[in-house]
């Protein structure tokens, strides 16, 4: 492994550039069967983040812990969603890499654009809709740990509010408040949900800001779509509940961390690598959650009651089993006008369009 | 609006605004002094991870906010040998410093990812912040109080001391400064040393007091926020307190205004807030001085002493 940050890539950016007219380095192409493959990572975070791009580091060690001398992995962390993700892409391809996972929605469009451009490496870009031929989508159904938060929200809000702290208006973002307010209100259907958007996947200071706004808002119940421990860190002084994001972050809030969504990408990372080792790579487009372990739930707070305990783990079995899908109508909209009837599901295309929210929303 | 609500609204709006402010003061010294140093990221960041560091490992967070003031002063010491004996660029020699402390304080800061601290909460005891106006004056961090004294004690150096009137001297005319017999370099040596130790403390404040923690990038571009302030201060302090407490107020009405479900005006504008009113407040002082500047004459250009 070698880390590399975006400054060392730019300062070596005319040198690669000009190689790549020259010849790319020796490369097998997709197809063939390799001795070792060399895979890089594009976080949108620190690694440092303890959250989401924490959680992909820890599925790239993963990788190198199973597949051992058969891979070898780099990964570049900071980069900005846009046109400067482009340029970081593209040099990871130039650089010799067989696979290159971009691991933010907001890479899509980038990652296309240097997928077309490089025919010889595959691309795996999470989190979006966008696949091409030698590029495939991955995503966790991470709103099946959302409904499991909304369960324990709902059960143990007195207040009857809760408070979500989002990052931006994406489907990926709107599906989880619904998903989380669905369930909530399944349990208590008076729950109503407040939104605060902080435009940033990553600003402790602001995120910490926006709990406290909530929390003075009368909240008792804190759920976040934003990567740092800030809001729960909050949480924890005012005495309320809240859920870590990503990775189990109790140890900065054992009283108010419920549990959390752990994102587990390693055995996902481990599949499309071996694929990529047996020359059998092809572009897929995946949704895999808690039925395929790419997530899991942090071991819930001993606070936490036992009959909510229950409730969340029952949740937890029936959707591993396939049993229960929090996306079963009827739902209605914020109006109150129905959008899904009486047991019909949400096709996966519609939710990963998903721009409307639940009855109970407040955004 | 219930009076809780409002006193938790002002104290976050003072949270908001003390740090800006601790780090804007230093670095409008420095820039008094005739210096542009655009590190003040960078060195908040060491601050805050060395803060971090010492609270956690000590257990004593005083010990921890000193212990950052010395190192982000440590950091622009290597600054100011950089720009004041070398003679380096000062645009360029700044934002290589916010670059090294991004840099070095993930790296001092790597064992330290996912652990708490003790913070330098209220200082007063809890009787004092029974009811919510005595919440308002008395429950604060200590570093909010020393924000307020700061301002006083850096107008007063500025425009009372001797040694501030020198510091002005020097940042406007360094030539004539030096003529008369005023240790230019040494002056801005210890104006640089104390934009340092600010930045140092501000960037604890993150660490220690509003998010106990340490992750890569905590501050998350406060410092270019405290030297845009700097600017819109016309390097005044008395303008600089009302600038950083009018930044923590729109920075705290839209995220209140957006929890309170107000949705009249589009997340983006209200996020957009801060920015426009510096652009606005910039376009009105500048007009009022018929273009002119505030800025220092010398400000940004290297000093060699005349033989």
């Amino acid at each position: 492994m070698f880390e590399t940050n975006r400054r060392r890539l730019l300062a070596g950016a005319a040198a690669l550039g000009a190689t790549s007219f020259v010849g790319l380095p020796a490369r097998a192409a997709i197809g063939e069967k390799k001795d070792k493959v060399k895979a890089a990572f594009v976080y949108v975070g620190p690694v440092g983040d303890y959250g989401y791009s924490f959680a992909h580091d820890q599925g790239r060690k993963f990788l190198e812990e199973k597949l051992g001398d058969k891979v070898e992995t780099s990964f570049v962390e900071n980069v900005a969603e846009g046109p400067d993700a482009e340029r970081v892409i593209r040099q990871l391809a130039q650089g010799g890499n067989d696979i290159v996972f971009t691991t933010s929605f907001g890479f899509m469009n980038p990652t296309l654009k240097v997928a077309k451009q490089f025919p010889d490496v595959a691309f795996d870009h999470a989190t979006g809709y966008k696949t091409a031929g030698n590029m495939g989508a991955y995503n966790s159904r991470f709103y099946q740990g959302r409904a499991v938060l909304g369960t324990i929200a709902g059960m143990m809000s007195k207040a009857g509010q809760g408070g979500y702290i989002a990052s931006f208006p994406i489907p990926e973002v709107v599906m989880g408040i619904n998903a989380f307010t669905l369930a909530a209100r399944a349990k208590n259907p008076d729950f109503v949900t407040k939104v605060v958007w902080v435009n940033s996947w990553y600003d402790p200071a602001k995120e910490a800001d926006a709990a406290k706004a909530l929390l003075s808002q009368g909240v008792d119940v804190i759920s976040q779509h934003t990567d740092s421990p800030a809001p729960l860190q909050a949480a924890e002084e005012a005495g309320v509940i809240a859920f870590g994001q990503a990775w189990d972050m109790s140890s900065f809030a054992p009283k108010a961390h419920m549990t959390a969504i752990v994102d587990h990408w390693g055995p996902y990372y481990v599949d499309e690598v071996e694929k990529m080792l047996a020359g059998e790579w092809k572009p897929r487009d995946i949704w895999w959650g808690m039925e395929e372990d790419i997530l899991e739930m942090a071991p819930f707070n001993d606070a936490m009651p036992e009959d909510v305990k229950k409730a969340a783990q029952e949740m937890v079995d029936r959707t591993k089993a396939g049993a229960y899908d929090v996306f079963t109508g009827p739902i209605k909209n914020q109006a109150g006008e129905e959008k899904v009837a009486d047991g019909e599901k949400i096709p996966d295309a519609d939710l990963l369009k998903m721009d409307w929210y639940v009855e109970g929303v407040q955004s | 609006m219930s009076l809780d609500l409002l006193v938790a609204i002002l104290m976050t709006i003072a949270g908001a605004a003390t740090p800006l402010l601790i780090a804007g003061l230093g670095e409008l010294v420095v820039e008094k002094s005739g210096v542009l140093n655009l590190g003040v990221e960078g060195m908040m960041l060491i601050g805050a991870v060395t803060g971090f560091a010492v609270a956690t490992s000590t257990g004593l967070p005083v010990l921890g906010a000193l212990a950052a003031m010395g190192a982000a002063a440590l950091a622009a010491a290597i600054f100011a040998v950089l720009v004041l004996t070398l003679m380096a660029n000062q645009v360029a020699t700044g934002l290589a410093l916010t670059i090294f402390g991004t840099g070095v304080s993930a790296l001092i800061g790597a064992p330290f990812v996912g652990i708490t601290t003790p913070t330098l909460g209220p200082i007063f005891p809890d009787f004092l912040t029974s009811s919510p106006l005595l919440r308002l004056v008395f429950g604060h961090s200590p570093l909010v109080y020393l924000g307020l004294l700061l301002t006083l004690a850096v107008w007063w150096f500025l425009n009372r001391a001797r040694a501030g009137l020198i510091l002005r001297a020097v940042g406007e005319s360094d030539s004539a400064a030096h003529a008369i017999g005023y240790p230019v370099l040494k002056v801005r040596y210890l104006a640089v040393l104390f934009g340092g130790a600010m930045a140092g403390l501000a960037g604890s404040y993150y660490s220690l007091v509003l998010t106990p923690m340490w992750a890569e990038r905590l501050t998350a571009g406060r410092g270019w926020i405290a030297i845009a302030l700097v600017v819109f201060a016309s390097w005044r302090p008395g303008r600089m307190l009302a600038g950083a407490y009018l930044f923590g107020l729109v920075m705290t009405m839209e995220l209140q205004a957006k929890a309170a479900g107000f949705n009249m005006v589009a997340p983006e504008v209200l996020a957009a807030l801060p920015y426009i009113a510096t652009i606005a407040v910039l376009a009105i002082i500048s007009a009022a001085r018929r273009g002119g500047t505030a800025a220092p004459a010398c400000l940004g250009k290297p000093f060699r002493a005349a033989a």
